[in-house]
């Protein structure tokens, strides 16, 4: 019983029979070859980018040493702390303010007769593609200190020379972040509202509680998860967001971290203390969403993962119109007034001179397509970048989820582990990490855009891996086993049947991914070379130099292609699939 | 050896034997089944056969050549055979013709070829009309027969069926176990079924090998597994019986009131000794009078309880000396009231001993 090595079987097979082994050629499976391929992606894609930032934030610049220098240049000075304790500050508050917002609307969305609902539905969307940079440049136009429209509006007025509101404050930062972002807070405690079963507050109501009651005992209760895990990306989103700053925190006097970063990416060139100074964001994401894994791992939560059943609408009488009332401010704040003025300015001479037909034009829109050196590009860049990362993430996550939901190699969750890790990585650390490891010779990627395709795909890659694994396991195994049965193997499951399966989930998830991956500016920041501009640094570079019009118009370009693209995306899928992801 | 072979096959999941010792012969064309509770294994060494679950002893060979062994196995895809799920395992993005075509265009047939024999095999399951449905668009009988298109159009080696019958309702059930035993008839193909239920093994298999805890407890034909169990768990799970303890002697087996000559048990019996019989509730009858005393056993006493299934009476009669009590199934035309007297005559030739 040679070839028998399995230990236990020793105990109940006295007598083998002969030699009972099977040549190796029988036994190879071309897919075997596969899982090796995508471990060594994995390696490239996240492991060596983080090992080499946290190697580098070790590593002394000019000996190659190890050394602790980096940590004392990085906190040394007071105002690096200060840029640290500032945007922990800002990261409290502007939670505070999208849950004020996405909390409210969800409830209204999911549970009330509130008029309007899928208009709100609709508007919230629109915050989801607007991205938080070109939401900061729309509120720049309102509320700019001297010129914005609304302290102009406020002048002729009142007479005053003192503007009314001023966009660079630490309150108008903390306002324009959370209105970017509020979409996810909307998105994840929506779903839970959906899956809480009338059949529970009916019980309560039954034994004796009155609506308030059940609604703090029961209602509340079930969607609290949900509450405090999207208070726990928004906290991280925030902190970690780096378009509304770079717009907004030098004027305002108010320094955070990732400026701080870039302060570090100037000359001269600090990539090991940038390598150090980004430790901590990465640890507060980390620490952060192991908190949010224990708090959903406690027992009793797991019900609201159940099946929807009949929902109950909430008659709120009277109180519907003034709910609808604080919806259309929140959409009005966070969409409609930015956006509005964003397009105005895009076809006018000059935004300060106020509205006329005179003032009407397309220039701008000339200007940013045929005359300006990079923005044509970077249009195309942006969508390229965008197309490519969405299919090669979404593709590469297939394969993973395959892997790991059929368990076909042993340490597979590993794979997913890596998969899913990114997800602790902000974007600007992940660039540092990039950087690091791929930028300088003698891989010497910088300024291709092979190394931003590599560094979104591992931006999106955890949305990737959830969405696919989501969809693998909605497939019965036995749907691939007939094919392995007949003849096929795994690949030939994988091309007709998985895939052809997966088509919708993967087309949503490919929108999901496409639509922030075309925006991306916090990972492009540092990764962009001086001919691979993609349109949201070309954006900030004419903001820098003052030409809001044709920033307005190059944004709203930008905008026209993705709703396109999401546009045909909805009609194919449904207008559901972006807002009901889990 | 041709056919199938399990020889001394097991399988351990952590520090339980799903499957343990399992010798099994399959000869080619025979259809067998393997029958047994949810959990006894049988599942588990289905798959084995097909390949999806590696064997961590033991080994499978079809037609002299080794397919799995603890230490490595040919993959499924490899093995030339065929399988019907439990869950159909339909493709709903192909139509039933390109379900059934499938696993012809993986053997890389010519298209004309492919056409003929889809053509050929919808036929025999009578779904030609339905050939450019979608899966979505059938019944759970209709699904049920592309699966079996899908699994005989390849001519398989082996045709393995994963319970396939347990989504269905009662009546599809029944159309469809003499289906199965049709298209058996038809292609001959050595066949394997998984079932937990009786009735279906006994329609279309050759032999069956009753399992529980991971073992084989007997494999033989359907009527000499009912007639002749050879174990207290295959006389109780197949069909329902009346186990009588006694005690054999030289000559005579003595239970409480009655005795029996071993001569005219149906079985060989050998040594003495505390003994187990089983009695099925129709080797039994059931009358108002005493019968003539040649050689049934006659015991006198009452009619317990009676309940009427339709195709028979359900009676439990009590011996008046012993107290011992007994099911008996009757006709339809035997009515006893609760309660009266009357004489239970037991077939000797049908008492069949068996292992506890």
């Amino acid at each position: 019983m040679t070839s028998v090595s399995h230990p236990a079987a020793t105990t109940w097979s006295q007598d083998q029979p002969v030699k009972a082994r099977v040549p190796w050629h029988q036994r190879l499976q071309p897919a075997n070859l596969l899982w090796v391929f995508l471990a060594g992606i994995l390696v490239v894609l996240i492991v060596a980018p983080m090992w080499t930032l946290v190697v580098s934030s070790f590593t002394d610049a000019k000996t190659g040493g190890w050394t602790l220098q980096n940590y004392v240049e990085a906190y040394g000075k007071e105002r690096h702390i200060t840029a640290l304790t500032n945007t922990l500050k800002m990261g409290a508050v502007v939670v505070v303010l999208k849950l004020a917002f996405g909390v409210p609307l969800a409830w209204a969305c999911t549970r009330t007769d509130m008029p309007g609902r899928n208009f709100v539905r609709y508007s919230v969307f629109g915050a989801f593609i607007m991205p938080p940079y070109l939401a900061g440049v729309g509120w720049i136009l309102l509320a700019g200190p001297n010129t914005g429209w609304i302290n102009r509006v406020w002048h002729s007025l009142s007479g005053s020379t003192e503007p009314l509101v001023n966009i660079f404050s630490f309150g108008g930062m903390v306002l324009v972040t959370a209105i970017g972002g509020f979409f996810l807070v909307f998105v994840l405690v929506s779903s839970a509202f959906e899956m809480i079963n009338s059949e529970m507050e009916d019980a309560a109501n039954i034994l004796g509680a009155g609506p308030f009651k059940t609604a703090m005992k029961v209602t509340f209760p079930l969607v609290m998860p949900a509450i405090i895990g999207a208070a726990l990306l928004s906290f991280l989103g925030a902190i970690a967001l780096y378009g509304v700053p770079a717009l907004i925190s030098i004027p305002a006097r108010y320094p955070v971290v990732v400026i701080q970063l870039t302060e570090f990416f100037s000359f001269p060139l600090r990539i090991q203390v940038a390598a150090a100074y980004s430790i901590p964001l990465l640890l507060i994401t980390a620490a952060m969403l192991g908190l949010q894994k224990l708090i959903l791992r406690r027992k009793g939560y797991v019900s609201v993962s159940g099946k929807g059943g009949e929902r109950r609408i909430v008659k709120l009488g009277r109180w519907r119109w003034v709910l609808f009332a604080y919806c259309f401010c929140v959409v009005a704040l966070s969409v409609l007034m930015p956006l509005f003025v964003l397009l105005l300015a895009a076809f006018s001479d000059s935004w300060t001179t106020g509205f006329s037909f005179s003032n009407l034009t397309l220039s701008n829109f000339h200007y940013v397509l045929f005359e300006h050196s990079s923005s044509q590009k970077a249009l195309i860049g942006s969508i390229g970048l965008g197309i490519v990362a969405a299919t090669v993430a979404i593709t590469l996550a297939l394969f993973i989820a395959y892997i790991v939901q059929r368990r076909l190699i042993p340490f597979s969750g590993l794979l997913a582990f890596l998969a899913v890790s990114p997800y602790v990585v902000p974007g600007i650390v992940l660039a540092i990490g990039f950087y690091a490891a791929y930028a300088l010779p003698p891989i010497a990627l910088y300024g291709t855009y092979t190394i931003m395709a590599l560094a979104f795909i591992t931006r999106f890659l955890p949305i990737a891996f959830t969405t696919s694994s989501a969809g693998v396991r909605s497939i019965h195994p036995e749907m691939e086993e007939a094919v392995r049965i007949l003849g096929g193997g795994r690949v030939t499951a994988l091309r007709h049947v998985v895939g052809p399966l997966l088509k919708r989930t993967l087309a949503g998830g490919w929108l999901l991914i496409f639509v922030p991956a075309a925006q991306e500016l916090s990972t492009a920041i540092f990764l962009v070379g001086p001919t691979t501009r993609v349109v949201s640094v070309v954006l900030l570079d004419l903001s820098e130099e003052g030409e809001l019009e044709k920033l307005a118009a190059l944004g709203s370009l930008l905008l026209i292609i993705i709703v396109a693209v999401v546009a045909i995306g909805m009609r194919y899928l449904g207008r559901d699939f972006m807002l009901r992801r889990s | 050896m041709d056919g199938l072979v399990l020889r001394k096959l097991g399988r351990r999941f952590g520090a339980v034997d799903a499957v343990l010792d399992f010798d099994l012969h399959i000869k080619p064309g025979e259809f067998v089944s393997l029958l047994g509770p949810s959990g006894c294994g049988k599942t588990t060494t289905l798959r084995m056969i097909a390949g999806f679950i590696d064997p961590t002893s033991g080994s499978i060979e079809l037609d002299g050549k080794i397919l799995s062994a603890p230490s490595g196995s040919v993959p499924p895809e490899k093995r030339g055979m065929s399988m019907i799920f439990q869950s159909y395992a339909i493709w709903p993005n192909m139509t039933v013709s390109q379900n059934v075509a499938f696993g012809l265009n993986l053997r890389k047939l010519p298209s004309d070829e492919v056409k003929k024999r889809v053509g050929a095999v919808l036929e025999t399951v009578r779904m030609s009309h339905l050939a450019d449905r979608y899966p979505a668009e059938l019944s759970g009988g209709q699904q049920q027969r592309v699966a079996l298109a899908r699994a005989v159009v390849i001519r398989p080696a082996v045709l393995l069926l994963d319970e396939p019958l347990s989504n269905l309702d009662a009546n599809l059930r029944e159309e469809m176990r003499f289906e199965i035993k049709r298209m058996h008839d038809e292609f001959k193909i050595t066949s394997v079924y998984v079932t937990h239920d009786q009735g279906e093994a006994m329609v279309t298999s050759d032999r069956i090998a009753v399992m529980n805890n991971g073992h084989l407890e007997q494999i033989d034909t359907p009527y000499a597994l009912y007639s002749r169990p050879k174990t207290r768990f295959v006389a109780s799970f197949i069909g329902r019986t009346n186990f009588l303890s006694g005690n054999c002697g030289n000559h005579m087996i003595d239970f409480a009131g009655f005795s029996v000559p071993v001569a005219m048990i149906g079985e060989e019996v050998t040594g003495g000794g505390p003994i187990t019989v089983s009695i099925r509730p129709q080797a039994m009858k059931l009358s108002a009078t005493e019968a003539p005393r040649d050689k049934a056993i006659n015991l006198q006493g009452s009619v317990q309880q009676s309940a009427f299934l339709g195709e028979t009476w359900d009676y439990v009669f009590q011996s008046k000396d012993s107290g011992l009590q007994f099911r008996v199934a009757a006709p339809p035309a035997d009515v006893f009231q609760v309660g009266a007297p009357a004489w239970l005559q037991i077939d000797p030739a049908q008492i069949v001993p068996i292992a506890d």
